[in-house]
């Protein structure tokens, strides 16, 4: 699917320049959506596994459509493919929590409704943004997330509210994911040039997260020391794998297709 | 929501080429989707407009979902249909907003999905607010017509469909969920 480039101009926010908002946003849900890819075949059951799956999907899909729309502002021959395939690892502004590896089913669930959570409240507000093709691809991505949320909340609860067992395995990922749930509302240079305020829904997320913990039987974290850089291409060790297997064909086969 | 009455009606935007936008739809009503093949493009309620400008024709359609893997295909089988009837000159150009809902599907393409064995969204959305462990639509056996089953997951075959099983004969089935 291509978006034809006739009129890119005219589609250029008054608030600043788009194309740095729009890589980190397609990165994010380039970069989940390949991790929650690695359970296809994995799942704990194939219900489960089909879901984790579908949720892969609608977040490549949502990355295409930024890619498309990030390729068409910047012109030069950029198209969806080079931005996912032949960018290197400092060049990408996804957020940390989205590269950290999917651990056990406690750990990818958490990520997910930690991330979910972020993304549902991010989509809407995007929903209003000025800029009119952001606002499409964020009011139809908002419908997809509704669904990815409740998913993860609900296994969220199920896991720290079920056995000794698989409340330790939450309360586990919960030390390794919480250090990096600081940088999602640390706002970005394109960001605020965007006119994008993510610390604006910090306090609505964090009461999001505290009543699906509440009823889960699951504390937030004090004092955690947290983690940024992502968002400015400076990640942890994980991403540069990722990148390895996802980028690999391109890179091997030269603009090869299927 | 978008209301009934507000369904994107193809051709609105040019009086007096009604007869050339209704031959075109025409056309598409024979462009199926390839993963549920009774449904057409039409059907889905994918198509937000036909716009015909000289010998140039464009179609634009809009995604169900964003990652929905039958798009690219829809686009290419809906040139290649016009092609067959001579339309050389077709651009097909996705738009996302508004965004597609179920509700936009039409009551053929409901009938048409449940005589398939697929259950066609309920009319009314019900599943659509993020509220957690919310009580299980009651979705109709498109098999037995019993009312008395229980969902099994929410994400199905493909992204637009939820896994169902009938209590009464048993039989899993497709719910092709509210969007």
């Amino acid at each position: 699917m291509s978006i034809p480039n006739n009129n890119a101009t005219s589609k250029i926010s008054p608030t600043g320049e788009l194309t740095g908002v729009l890589l980190h946003l397609a990165d994010n849900a380039l970069i989940l959506g390949q991790r929650n890819a690695e359970w296809c075949g994995h799942g704990p059951v194939l219900e489960q596994d089909i879901a984790i799956t579908n949720i892969s999907l609608d977040l490549i899909g949502q990355a295409r459509n930024f890619y498309q729309y990030a390729a068409e502002l910047m012109g030069n021959g950029n198209t969806e493919d080079s931005l996912a395939y032949l960018r290197t690892e400092r060049e990408y502004k996804n957020c940390l929590l989205v590269e950290q590896p999917n651990g056990d089913w406690a750990q990818t669930m958490l990520r997910q409704f930690l991330f979910s959570a972020y993304q549902s409240l991010l989509y809407s507000t995007l929903a209003n943004h000025p800029d009119q093709q952001l606002a499409a691809i964020a009011a139809k991505s908002k419908k997809e997330v509704t669904y990815h949320l409740r998913w993860s909340s609900e296994w969220v609860i199920r896991l720290g509210d079920g056995t000794g067992e698989s409340k330790q395995r939450m309360l586990a990922a919960i030390d390794a994911l919480w250090p990096y749930t600081g940088e999602l509302f640390l706002p970005a240079a394109y960001e605020l040039e965007a006119g994008i305020q993510v610390s604006s829904f910090e306090q609505a997320w964090m009461e999001n997260i505290k009543s699906v913990f509440d009823e889960a039987g699951l504390t937030i974290p004090v004092n955690t020391f947290m983690q940024k850089g992502g968002k400015q291409g400076i990640h942890t060790e994980h991403l540069g794998y990722i990148l390895t297997e996802l980028q690999y064909m391109q890179r091997a086969y030269p603009d090869s297709q299927w | 929501m978008v209301e009934q009455n507000n369904i994107p009606k193809a051709g609105q935007s040019q009086p007096g080429k009604e007869q050339e936008i209704k031959k075109i739809m025409d056309i598409l009503e024979t462009v199926t989707d390839p993963e549920i093949p009774v449904l057409t493009v039409a059907d889905l309620g994918i198509i937000r407009d036909v716009i015909v400008n000289g010998d140039k024709t464009e179609i634009i359609i809009t995604p169900t979902y964003s990652g929905c893997p039958a798009m690219d295909m829809i686009t290419m089988n809906i040139k290649l249909a016009l092609s067959e009837h001579g339309y050389r000159n077709v651009i097909v150009k996705p738009v996302l907003s508004p965004a597609w809902t179920t509700e936009w599907m039409s009551e053929e393409g409901k009938r048409k999905l449940k005589a398939y064995g697929i259950a066609p969204p309920n009319p009314r959305q019900q599943v659509c607010d993020e509220k957690l462990f919310a009580a299980n639509e009651a979705v109709q056996c498109p098999h037995c017509q019993s009312y008395h089953t229980h969902r099994v997951s929410e994400f199905g075959s493909t992204a637009c469909k939820a896994l169902y099983q009938c209590d009464e004969c048993k039989e899993p089935f497709d719910y092709f969920k509210c969007h």
